[in-house]
């Protein structure tokens, strides 16, 4: 069918609000430096301070090239222990935001979070199910406790899919339910193995479950990184398709998207970032609901520029938040979960109020 | 004149009762056919067969001489498009974004609307009359105005068939005559076939070349407006008495409500 079209009539398209190439390659290009930045700034801060000169100068160094003997201390510090964690978290950060704005557009609903469908209760069941029996081994960088809330959330994922699943269709209203009721079932669990725990182990698990970001060799960083690239990549091929399905099931139906096809898709992707982020880093709340409302609100929701704009941001804000949790009370650690809930509560009332009226960035 | 949608036999029901019961109905290429019928006698799920949106558990539906199962959700969308009665949008998305949508089918994976895309969409929202909301959220529209923007992006699907349900429900009298008007044109000029479920039977009266009459899901009369919309169809269907007279100028068949004293008159 064509669009009857007036005679001589050349449509004005110039003001189609419609998200530009050029656009997009800009947000992302701010953000990409805002992150860097963010990292590198970062790096000044822990238990010990180095200034910000000191930074630039060990990170420019080829390594072990640094002179004097305080300078190869803060080197150390600064490759071994400040860099991997910053990294860790940006990779949290990053996935879990990325999730969210995933699991948001699926469900429709502004409130789902990576952790609504239990998938987060399932690591957390893992991860003190081997603090209690006390699995030890390692493999490709990663901890026993680590493996064993990867490999408990994804069947903990399976067990939600098999629930939710009827006639080859995953009903949103019956996934949201079973979530509900498996993370039920596993918080039951969890706090029954708790109260088994000795008093360390159950201290371990307490800290763990408030979220904590310990430090990932950087093999089993190597790793997170290629399955965060994997999975956030993978989101982002998506994004057209994400903008549809959030109109509905039907109305995207109806445009052409093949809508259990794109369901299966997120599904599994939102289920491996979240996995992985749930084993390395314990239960870090907010990030995956309140980022992408944030960068929903100044970039607009088309998911071609929401999607890779969240992961950055929440990456950023992550290892900003962590690094705060570090270095507020040092030597005490503080649970970055605690850091995450009190700045983006504020932060999240701030950007309500200035963008209410317009959505447009 | 080729049959574009076929129905041939087609039984539907959600869970326990029939909504539809061995229903059978043939689309003419080219006309614009009415769907009427009492609340709750099956003709959204009608419509939303034809677009595939569900699936009969008895008999076939084709589309366009193929069988409706075998086609994609795409294959499908790239010959039917359908406006549904009621649309919401959590996210702020803009008229324009919404529209460019109808482009889906279209385009491929992860691009960029192209020129012809953006000229598309902008010649459907000057035609339903929102291109002036063009960078305005769904959200702040009016209920009429949200309406003619999921028609615009219908119309930037470019299909050669248009499901409408309830296309005047929200709109006032301007611009109920300007949907029928540009129906009229996309049907008369393009060859668009359109389908309509209607309340406003004057309207579809008016309106439509051929008129499917449902009742408790089963085809109850089908034809030309006066062959169906008859005092006593009407009657039978919908359980009420009413006035038919013709449209001073069109000459189809009015239908006007009696006075309420003489309802309560012939309830007692």
């Amino acid at each position: 069918m064509d669009i009857p079209i007036r005679a001589g009539a050349h449509p004005d398209v110039s003001f189609l609000p419609a998200l530009t190439v050029r656009r997009w390659v800009r947000s992302l290009a701010v953000l990409t430096a805002v992150a860097l930045l963010g990292v590198v700034l970062c790096l000044q801060f822990g238990t010990e301070r180095i200034s910000l000169s000191e930074v630039v100068r060990i990170l420019l160094a080829p390594r072990g090239a640094v002179a004097d003997a305080s300078g190869v201390n803060a080197a150390v510090i600064l490759w071994d222990v400040r860099l991997p964690r910053l990294i860790l978290a940006f990779l949290v950060g990053a996935s879990l935001a990325a999730v969210g704005v995933a699991l948001q557009a699926l469900l429709r609903n502004p409130l789902a979070d990576p952790y609504i469908l239990g998938i987060s209760s399932g690591a957390a069941l893992g991860a003190a199910l081997a603090l209690q029996f006390g699995f030890t081994w390692a493999i490709g960088g990663f901890l026993g406790e680590q493996l064993s809330a990867f490999l408990v959330a994804a069947l903990t994922i399976g067990a939600i899919y098999r629930i939710a699943i009827a006639d080859g269709r995953i009903p949103v209203q019956t996934l949201l339910l079973a979530g509900v009721i498996i993370n039920a079932i596993l918080s039951a669990l969890i706090l029954f193995i708790t109260s088994l725990a000795d008093s360390t182990s159950a201290f371990r698990l307490f800290f763990w479950l408030m979220g904590s970001l310990a430090t990932l060799g950087y093999g089993g960083l190597g790793a997170l990184a290629v399955s965060v690239a994997v999975g956030v990549g993978l989101l982002c091929s998506q994004a057209r398709n994400l903008n549809l399905l959030s109109l509905g099931e039907d109305p995207a139906q109806g445009l052409g998207l093949d809508v259990e096809r794109v369901k299966h898709v997120i599904f599994f992707t939102t289920a491996l970032l979240t996995g992985v982020a749930v084993a390395v880093s314990g239960l870090i709340g907010f990030v995956g609901m309140i980022v992408p409302h944030a960068v929903r609100m100044v970039s607009g929701p088309d998911h071609r520029l929401l999607l890779p704009a969240a992961a950055l941001v929440g990456g950023t804000f992550l290892a900003i938040a962590d690094t705060v949790a570090r270095s507020l009370l040092a030597p005490t650690e503080l649970p970055v979960g605690v850091i995450t809930a009190l700045c983006g509560g504020p932060f999240f009332i701030y950007l309500l109020v200035s963008y209410r009226k317009g959505y447009q960035g | 004149m080729g049959l574009c949608c076929q129905i041939q036999n087609v039984s539907f029901r959600y869970i326990q009762p029939w909504v539809l019961q061995d229903c059978s109905l043939e689309v003419t290429e080219g006309e614009i056919l009415g769907i009427i019928g009492a609340n709750g006698s099956g003709k959204t799920s009608l419509l939303k067969l034809m677009a595939g949106l569900l699936q009969p558990q008895k008999g076939l539906i084709s589309l366009q001489g193929q069988v409706m199962a075998t086609l994609s959700p795409r294959e499908i969308a790239r010959r039917v498009a359908l406006v549904p009665q009621e649309s919401q949008v959590l996210f702020p998305f803009t008229v324009g974004e919404l529209v460019l949508m109808g482009r889906f089918v279209h385009q491929n994976g992860w691009s960029w609307e192209t020129p012809e895309d953006l000229c598309i969409a902008q010649q459907a929202m000057q035609v339903m009359d929102v291109a002036q909301l063009a960078d305005r959220t769904f959200q702040e529209l009016s209920g009429g105005e949200r309406h003619r923007a999921v028609i615009a992006r219908a119309l930037a699907q470019q299909t050669r068939i248009l499901l409408l349900d309830e296309p005047t429900a929200f709109l006032d009298l301007k611009h109920q005559i300007e949907i029928y008007a540009i129906l009229k044109g996309l049907n008369r000029e393009r060859g668009v076939t359109v389908v309509v479920v209607s309340h406003d039977l004057n309207l579809a009266s008016q309106h439509c070349d051929r008129l499917l009459l449902l009742h408790e899901g089963r085809p109850f009369r089908t034809g030309q407006p006066d062959e169906v919309l008859t005092a006593e169809h009407l009657r039978m269907v919908y359980g009420c008495e009413v006035l038919i007279d013709h449209h001073p100028t069109a000459g189809t068949p009015r239908i006007t409500l009696p006075h309420t004293e003489s309802v309560r008159m012939t309830q007692r």
